[in-house]
């Protein structure tokens, strides 16, 4: 937390948790996707089902799914311009158990029917948590870049990314490893200090192991 | 450094800094960013504060109906000249209501530490403004005041009504803009300290009892309650009287306070206002709608 986490976010009322961080996970699908989503199902638990409607979270979540930033004056507005922008929502409300009170479930799917499934809590302040995605357990924030790699469970899959890495002089910040057996797919969230450039990505999506990239490029400070 | 206000006047008063200065350089080496980034990023928070004032009517009302139009109200009545708080304080009144309205209407804000206290320290920051001529220089270093002590309070208590009550945000919001105001009056490091713990003394224990768990009722006239009580402990601190309490100890107890405080008044509307028959009555009728 810094001292713009205290005087900030600059934001769209009413709430840091129930409003910013909830356009954040939504712009988060939307980065993950990959591009502008068709259709979604989002799914509120907790203290976002029960109180999410009068905090605008509904409004927020799918205002964040179209791309706009937690200050974006369109948030309250964000219904009527997913009917402009093609996209098609329900929101219903989820149980989920041991999940943080400010949580959302959100299923997306991009025009050319690739699907996403993105598991985040809204933790104060505007701050957010990626807790699972597509079914695998992961931890990240979005506040630094990160890197969501898919890759073959073998021998070397890690030191060749690690690698590319260090030659391109990109320092890792933070980095886990999960998969979810032996010898499947496995999934590297690799958090950056240094942003990284279009044909660096290329760079990592060529190596042998690796099957797929995705690449989140922290928020840019908003301007007034 | 930014988990103790005693380590900061230390710091400021042993290395003959201001204590805005102290916190400037720790963000510049928290965030790895030059004096001129940070300063432009502390300045596009004052202009955003500036903006929301500005764009305030009156006109917008809440999801429940239950605010909106309180701030213009109170502007006109400042306005016949006969309110009892006087020209600045009236003003800071006027302020607060319009800036928690601002958030509960789904206006851009800045959280300050939160969306709900968000009216706070403009409200006692923008009228002064208007009545000073006040240099944007002083303004940005009373900003880096107002921040170093939310992030200290944020580390050794809480700033989160769910975690702390309302204590831990209006609390807050409360502490930093008191020690703005001594801050922008010139006032040492040591009576800044005096500020923050008189503003968080005298609100100590406040609840989280939003009705129907919105940000709304009693938020927003709760924000002006923080906006008076930082301007008399700026006054206070000042005039040279000190809090008997060292300030990290007033923070402590304030963060003991809200880690034994009943969930019920911890912003699951279970208690005090929300659950009183008229705050039950409006919860029943937005279910209905």
């Amino acid at each position: 937390m810094d001292i713009f986490d205290i005087l900030g976010p600059i934001m769209v009322g009413p709430s840091s948790s129930h409003t910013a961080g909830a356009a954040r996970i939504g712009g988060m699908a939307r980065a993950l996707l990959g591009g502008a989503p068709v259709k979604a199902a989002i799914h509120l638990h907790g203290s976002f089902a029960e109180t999410g409607s009068g905090h605008g979270t509904d409004r927020a979540l799918v205002g964040g799914l179209l791309g706009m930033k937690p200050d974006d004056l369109r948030i309250p507005r964000a219904f009527e311009e997913a009917q402009k922008a093609g996209l098609a929502f329900t929101i219903d409300t989820v149980d989920l158990r041991e999940a943080h009170p400010n949580t959302a479930l959100l299923e997306v799917w991009d025009a050319a029917g690739k699907r996403l499934e993105l598991q985040a809590a809204s933790l104060g302040g505007g701050r957010i948590l990626v807790q699972r995605l597509d079914g695998i357990d992961v931890s990240f924030t979005g506040d630094y870049h990160t890197l969501l790699i898919r890759n073959q469970d073998e021998f070397g899959a890690v030191a060749a990314v690690t690698g590319q890495l260090s030659r391109m002089r990109i320092n890792v910040a933070n980095m886990s490893l999960c998969r979810r057996s032996r010898g499947s797919e496995a999934l590297m969230v690799i958090e950056t200090d240094h942003k990284l450039r279009p044909l660096q990505v290329d760079a990592l999506r060529r190596l042998g192991p690796v099957l797929s990239v995705t690449y989140y490029e922290k928020e840019e400070e908003a301007d007034a | 450094m930014l988990d103790s206000l005693q380590q900061i006047i230390d710091c400021a008063e042993k290395t003959n800094r201001l204590f805005w200065e102290v916190v400037l350089e720790e963000d510049m080496n928290q965030r790895q960013v030059s004096r001129e980034q940070s300063m432009a990023k502390m300045l596009t928070v004052w202009k955003a504060m500036e903006d929301a004032s500005h764009n305030y009517t009156g006109a917008r009302r809440s999801v429940s109906g239950l605010v909106g139009g309180d701030g213009l109200k109170m502007r006109q009545y400042n306005l016949k000249g006969k309110n009892l708080a006087g020209g600045y304080v009236g003003e800071v009144i006027a302020e607060a209501l319009s800036m928690a309205e601002s958030n509960a209407c789904m206006c851009r804000i800045v959280a300050a530490p939160t969306a709900g206290a968000c009216g706070v320290l403009p409200a006692v920051l923008l009228p002064l403004c208007h009545r000073e001529e006040l240099s944007q220089q002083q303004i940005l270093e009373a900003l880096y005041v107002a921040s170093g002590i939310g992030a200290v309070v944020a580390h050794r208590a809480s700033i989160a009504g769910a975690s702390g009550g309302c204590q831990a945000e209006i609390g807050t919001a409360s502490a930093m803009a008191a020690g703005a105001l001594v801050a922008l009056r010139r006032g040492s490091a040591a009576q800044i300290g005096h500020a923050v713990a008189i503003t968080l003394k005298n609100l100590m224990g406040l609840v989280c009892d939003p009705v129907e768990g919105l940000v709304e009722v009693p938020c927003v006239k709760r924000n002006v309650i923080g906006a008076m009580n930082a301007v008399s402990a700026a006054d206070m601190a000042l005039a040279g009287i000190e809090s008997r309490i060292p300030v990290d100890e007033v923070i402590d107890a304030m963060g003991d306070v809200g880690r034994r405080m009943p969930v019920e008044f911890r912003e699951t509307a279970l208690g005090g206002l929300a659950v009183t028959p008229t705050g039950q009555e409006v919860k029943r009728r937005m279910a209905q709608e």
